[in-house]
């Protein structure tokens, strides 16, 4: 649905999108994680046929982006949730979504059917009539979701719909991204929160203006530093550490009768390691695999790039 | 370039207006006022010369000099809106999701003007007929038959005016994109009306005869071309990509 290779942004001197290559399926829910300045913005501004390109392409469900002749096809099969919020405090939630309706050429049963539908959705019917300028950050941020939703694109931008938000309002949101994903729509969610990506999201890439690492939240977690399998012995003897050391795993770390070992593949390394106990004599009280979140996976990768 | 699109956009820019009194009060009350006042000020002179009024030759200069105050409020009115139109949706950070939707930079443009110009132009318009009716009351006695309407009235009211409003709506597009704040681009925006009040100054002051028809069609001329300037200039400042990179 989405595509992007070697996509480059650049502001005079300053690169803020580097060589970006990557690819999200029809109905994805695709999290776009990275520091303030990484260009996760600017990434979506491109995509959304906002900004240029400096170079290499991209492309949204074949249409190309940076070719005037598909911009409109594209901004019409997707829908925005900018980082701000930007609605009309003056008009009431019926009439912000009615307006953007209608720049969407929806018809005005298509538009009452969408509006009701998704007020309903966000618990937001009862306020139809209310000025959005006296709703709650949490209720105008389900609105501005509604208004990228009222002319049911296919694919959905959202540049951090949960910043900001008190716990109640950000769950709301992330419950209704989940509903989202249902309806098999392609998600696009540029964000900070790394429980939130984990939680909700099929795919996740880590930019730092250059593209670090990208795949499901588990295999993110495991490329941080693999996992660590922690093997409690009932008595450890040099003829055990002698043949686990004599084994191709990470690093190992010995303290009483627990062997602390770095492994790539646990599935199969454990196997090979509790032999290898057993073979040696040894008698395993316990194997427990810790794996790495993908808050080290994000903290080491980042910080990997600073340095 | 899709009509609909950019009258949709005026639409919603019209029904926030409703929603603002401030805004309201100026476009509606300000001529109002002016188109009340003047005929008053010519009744009150009235009193001069011993009571025999203000000669018929002094109104005849007066009144077409009084016309060109439109010009005037053409140029200021105007500004209020301009100014929120744009600067407004940057204040309250609606741009971006305006400029996502499936709309050329040209109809947004063409959308943002016509909420800017026709609210105006309607209340200028509509104070001027009804400065015209009143100024023909109180003058029909001294002159012996209706000064208004005439042609160069026209002149001043139908081209000039409306060139003078879009001047100020193009101006104010280039202002917004180097202001943040509406009272500041009101401020700045403004500036465009002193070369008018210029010119109705020096009518007042007979450097200029603004009652004939030669002279107005050359400044109605030199209006267009400011107004095809300004417009070259302001389509090239709102474009997406200045609007979400350049302006502050």
């Amino acid at each position: 649905m989405i595509e992007t290779e070697n996509l480059t942004r650049k502001f005079g001197d300053l690169t803020a999108v580097d060589d970006l290559t990557l690819r999200v399926d029809d109905g994805e829910v695709f999290g776009f994680l990275g520091p303030n300045g990484a260009g996760k913005t600017t990434t979506v501004r491109m995509l959304c046929c906002l900004i240029s390109k400096t170079s290499g392409e991209a492309s949204i469900a074949g249409f190309e982006v940076g070719k005037d002749a598909d911009a409109l096809k594209i901004r019409k099969l997707i829908g925005l949730v900018p980082d701000n919020v930007g609605l009309y405090d003056d008009l009431s939630a019926y009439d912000n979504l009615d307006f953007y309706g209608k720049l969407y050429d929806r018809s005005e049963a298509q538009r009452q059917e969408s509006i009701q539908r998704f007020l309903t959705m966000l618990g937001l019917w009862e306020k139809k009539d209310v000025t959005v300028g006296t709703f709650s950050k949490g209720m105008k941020q389900k609105l501005g979701i509604a208004c990228a939703l009222v002319h049911d694109p296919q694919v959905l931008f959202m540049d951090e719909p949960t910043a900001n938000l008190d716990p109640e309002s950000a769950k709301t949101v992330r419950d209704f991204i989940l509903e989202l994903k249902k309806e098999k729509r392609t998600i696009f969610l540029n964000t900070h929160n790394l429980d939130e990506a984990q939680k909700i999201c099929d795919k996740i890439a880590i930019l730092n203006t250059k593209l670090m690492a990208i795949g499901t939240p588990e295999e993110l977690e495991r490329s941080a530093s693999g996992r660590t399998t922690v093997v409690q012995l009932v008595q450890l003897t040099d003829a055990i550490l002698s043949t686990i050391r004599k084994l191709p795993l990470g690093n190992l770390v010995v303290k009483g009768n627990t062997l602390t070992i770095d492994v790539k593949d646990p599935e199969t390394e454990n196997v090979a390691i509790v032999d290898a106990i057993y073979g040696a004599g040894g008698h395993v009280q316990t194997v427990t695999v810790v794996g790495s979140t993908l808050e080290d996976a994000y903290l080491k990768l980042v910080r990997r790039d600073d340095k | 370039m899709r009509l609909s699109k950019s009258w949709i956009i005026a639409s919603k820019d019209f029904k926030v207006f409703m929603k603002k009194k401030n805004i309201l009060y100026s476009i509606v009350v300000v001529p109002l006022i002016i188109s009340l006042l003047l005929p008053i000020a010519i009744g009150y002179g009235g009193h001069k010369n011993g009571g025999s009024g203000i000669r018929p030759a002094e109104l005849t200069v007066l009144l077409p000099a009084f016309t060109f105050f439109y010009l005037i409020l053409a140029g200021f009115i105007p500004t209020t809106i301009a100014s929120y139109t744009i600067v407004g949706e940057k204040v309250e950070k609606s741009l971006e999701r305006l400029l996502a939707t499936p709309t050329t930079d040209a109809e947004i443009l063409l959308g943002k003007g016509i909420a800017a110009f026709l609210p105006p132009l309607a209340c200028v318009l509509g104070g001027a007929t009804v400065f015209m009716a009143l100024m023909d009351l109180v003058t029909r006695g001294t002159l012996g038959y209706n000064f208004f309407p005439n042609w160069n009235a026209a002149i001043v009211l139908f081209v000039m005016v409306p060139f003078a409003a879009i001047a100020i709506v193009e101006w104010n597009v280039i202002v917004s994109a180097r202001v943040s704040d509406v009272r500041v681009a009101q401020q700045v925006g403004v500036v465009v009306i002193l070369p008018f009040a210029g010119i109705y100054v020096a009518g007042e002051l007979d450097l200029i005869n603004l009652g004939t028809t030669n002279n107005l069609l050359i400044i109605a001329g030199i209006l267009l071309a400011v107004d095809l300037l300004l417009l070259f200039v302001a389509k090239a400042t709102f474009r997406r990509e200045e609007i979400l990179t350049k302006w502050k």
